[in-house]
């Protein structure tokens, strides 16, 4: 930032920044100072009377069983999505890290389904799992074990967690395998000739070293799993059965534009850019991203 | 290193033959189910590809589904491209000209732009779905191309990609530049756009296949079936055969929804990494 100016213009640069400033007043900050401005007074569906109401949106909300609901749920989700993902990922990668013929061909097929839409990922694995004609149901069920995500909540949330796990092993796995690479190779080797054997030497030496990517990936795999999952939710399971897969992210989406509550909406709007704003400072200020590249 | 690496190996392949196996089963079965007749899906799903693929998809291509009332897949895939592209070249246009003006220019509320725009990294658009379709709504864009891509032009990654690269051109260059009488016109078209010639390609596939994939957004702003994007599309297929599951045909959908990004992220590979590790989001 401390370059000094290279042109002079008195025009020009507003005339640069003009478009996107516009676009940004228009389609973020306003809808945004409207959503907070909506989350503190009480509309009828057809908006033409409302009311102030202060922070009563808020305490609704909070007071709120489905709500709060909804909360545990996204946890459990993000948290289950993370771990899953993550897990595979760091795996996949420490596999490929070690071969040196095929890996590419292996990266070429991982990088798959990050290119797929989260709705089709949903859509693909709904029909393995689907209880009448799915091939993973057909095999569970062979097993004696009764599948129907449509009935049991647990499988429902296990199976929106299999398919937003699986759109994300890409992006986990390229990241692990980008900060796997920047490793000096002469220490893991070190702790070889010292004796250690592989998982000892994974654990001390690789593990530790590979923390700042490890950080930095839960920080997005959480925005992920809050943000972007929307289209798995409403594919799959439309936030059944019971609302046992609503998160707050289709919540929002049920009750602004099914339900027509518009204070409730935009107070749970206002949550939830909290929740964007904590995170993305603290992938910015927190978590060290440019180590290990 | 010191031991034998043999076993481990083997065993290290063995591992990732079963992740790609576990990657890749989904769509394999995709593309299966695509392929064969409904009545074959009910039961027990086929392992191998089956011979009514051509009817599927000519299914879903032709005016069978205008006979169910939704616009021809043709047609939502044009709609997705448009999106797409849409989404992709105002992106780069915009925050290439606004990373320019911060970077090379010294102007009053040159900071209040740059955190203007950083706060749009913080509301992205699911979490102020309604008020942002208000605004959509009062300007008419609802079920238009404009109201499709409009809104999700502003990007503060690409902003920020192209500013830390800006930053790394060297002064003596733009010095260079205005000593031989060019202006910062000339300048960004002469200079800097063809330095940022890879920049721009590896953004454009992460751009690419976020503007293609789009859901939410069109599934508010469109009404119109003629405005249907593929990948919500689909969604809509689901609901019209509820009743009688044609898994083929929505299976024959999917797979054509996925075909432009699956192959811009392989045939790109290399910029596609680029573009994931640089944009870091």
């Amino acid at each position: 930032m401390q370059r000094r100016a290279v042109f002079n213009n008195k025009f020009l640069p507003y005339l640069f920044v003009l478009p996107q400033l516009v676009i940004t007043l228009v389609f973020f900050i306003w809808p945004a100072y409207k959503a907070l401005n909506m989350s503190f007074f009480m509309e009828d569906a057809f908006g033409l009377s409302r009311e102030f109401i202060g922070l009563q949106n808020f305490a609704t909300l909070f007071a709120d069983d489905y709500y709060l609901h909804s909360l545990r749920t996204t946890l459990v989700f993000s948290l289950l999505t993370m771990l899953m993902s993550m897990g595979v990922s760091l795996l996949m990668a420490v596999m490929a890290d070690s071969v040196i013929k095929g890996s590419t061909i292996y990266k070429t097929f991982i990088i798959w389904p990050y290119a797929v839409a989260p709705p089709l990922a949903g859509i693909l694995w709904l029909f393995m799992f689907h209880p009448g004609c799915g091939v993973i149901a057909y095999a569970l069920q062979g097993m004696g074990y009764e599948w129907n995500h449509l009935l049991n909540g647990n499988q429902a949330m296990a199976l929106v967690v299999i398919a937003a796990a699986w759109k994300q092993i890409s992006y986990n796995f390229l990241f692990f395998l980008a900060g796997l690479q920047a490793i000096p190779h002469s220490l893991v080797e070190a702790a070889a000739i010292d004796g250690a054997g592989p998982s000892r030497r994974f654990w001390t030496i690789i593990f530790p070293l590979l923390s700042p990517t490890t950080f930095f990936l839960m920080v997005v795999n959480v925005i992920y799993a809050f943000f972007d999952t929307f289209g798995i939710i409403h594919a799959v399971t439309q936030g059944g059965p019971a609302k046992a897969t609503e998160t707050l992210i289709y919540k929002v989406f049920n009750d602004g534009f099914i339900g027509l509550d518009f204070g409730g909406s935009a107070a749970q709007s206002v949550i939830l850019m909290i929740i964007v704003c904590t995170l993305t400072v603290l992938q910015f200020r927190y978590v060290e991203r440019r180590v290990n590249y | 290193m010191v031991e034998r690496k043999g076993l481990r190996k083997i065993f290290s392949h063995l591992v990732l033959i079963f992740g790609v196996a576990l990657v890749v089963t989904p769509i394999y079965v995709a593309l299966v189910a695509s392929t064969h007749d409904a009545s074959d899906l009910l039961g027990r799903l086929p392992l191998w590809f089956g011979s009514h693929g051509s009817d599927n998809y000519s299914a879903i291509l032709g005016t069978r589904l205008q006979e169910m009332g939704i616009a021809s897949v043709g047609r939502q895939m044009f709609n997705s491209l448009v999106m797409a592209m849409g989404i992709t070249v105002g992106k780069i246009i915009i925050s290439l000209m606004a990373a320019y003006a911060i970077v090379f220019f010294r102007f009053p509320f040159r900071n209040l732009c740059f955190w203007m725009i950083f706060l749009t990294l913080m509301l992205p658009v699911e979490v102020r779905i309604v008020p942002t379709y208000e605004v959509v709504a009062n300007l008419n864009m609802l079920d238009s191309y404009w109201g499709l891509t409009i809104p999700l032009i502003a990007s503060a990654t690409a902003t920020f990609l192209f500013r830390q690269f800006f930053m790394t051109i060297p002064e003596e260059l733009a010095d260079a530049a205005r000593i031989d009488g060019a202006g910062p016109v000339r300048f960004f078209f002469d200079v800097v756009l063809p330095l940022s010639r890879t920049n721009i390609a590896a953004l454009f596939v992460i751009l690419f296949i976020y503007g293609w994939n789009q859901y939410l957004w069109p599934l508010l702003v469109t009404t119109d079936e003629n405005m249907y994007t593929v990948v919500m599309g689909r969604q809509r297929l689901v609901a019209v055969v509820d009743t009688e599951p044609e898994w083929n045909l929505i299976m024959a959908t999917a797979v054509l929804a996925m075909l432009p990004p699956v192959a811009v992220v392989v045939g790109m590979q290399r910029l596609f990494v680029k573009g994931l590790v640089e944009t870091e989001k």
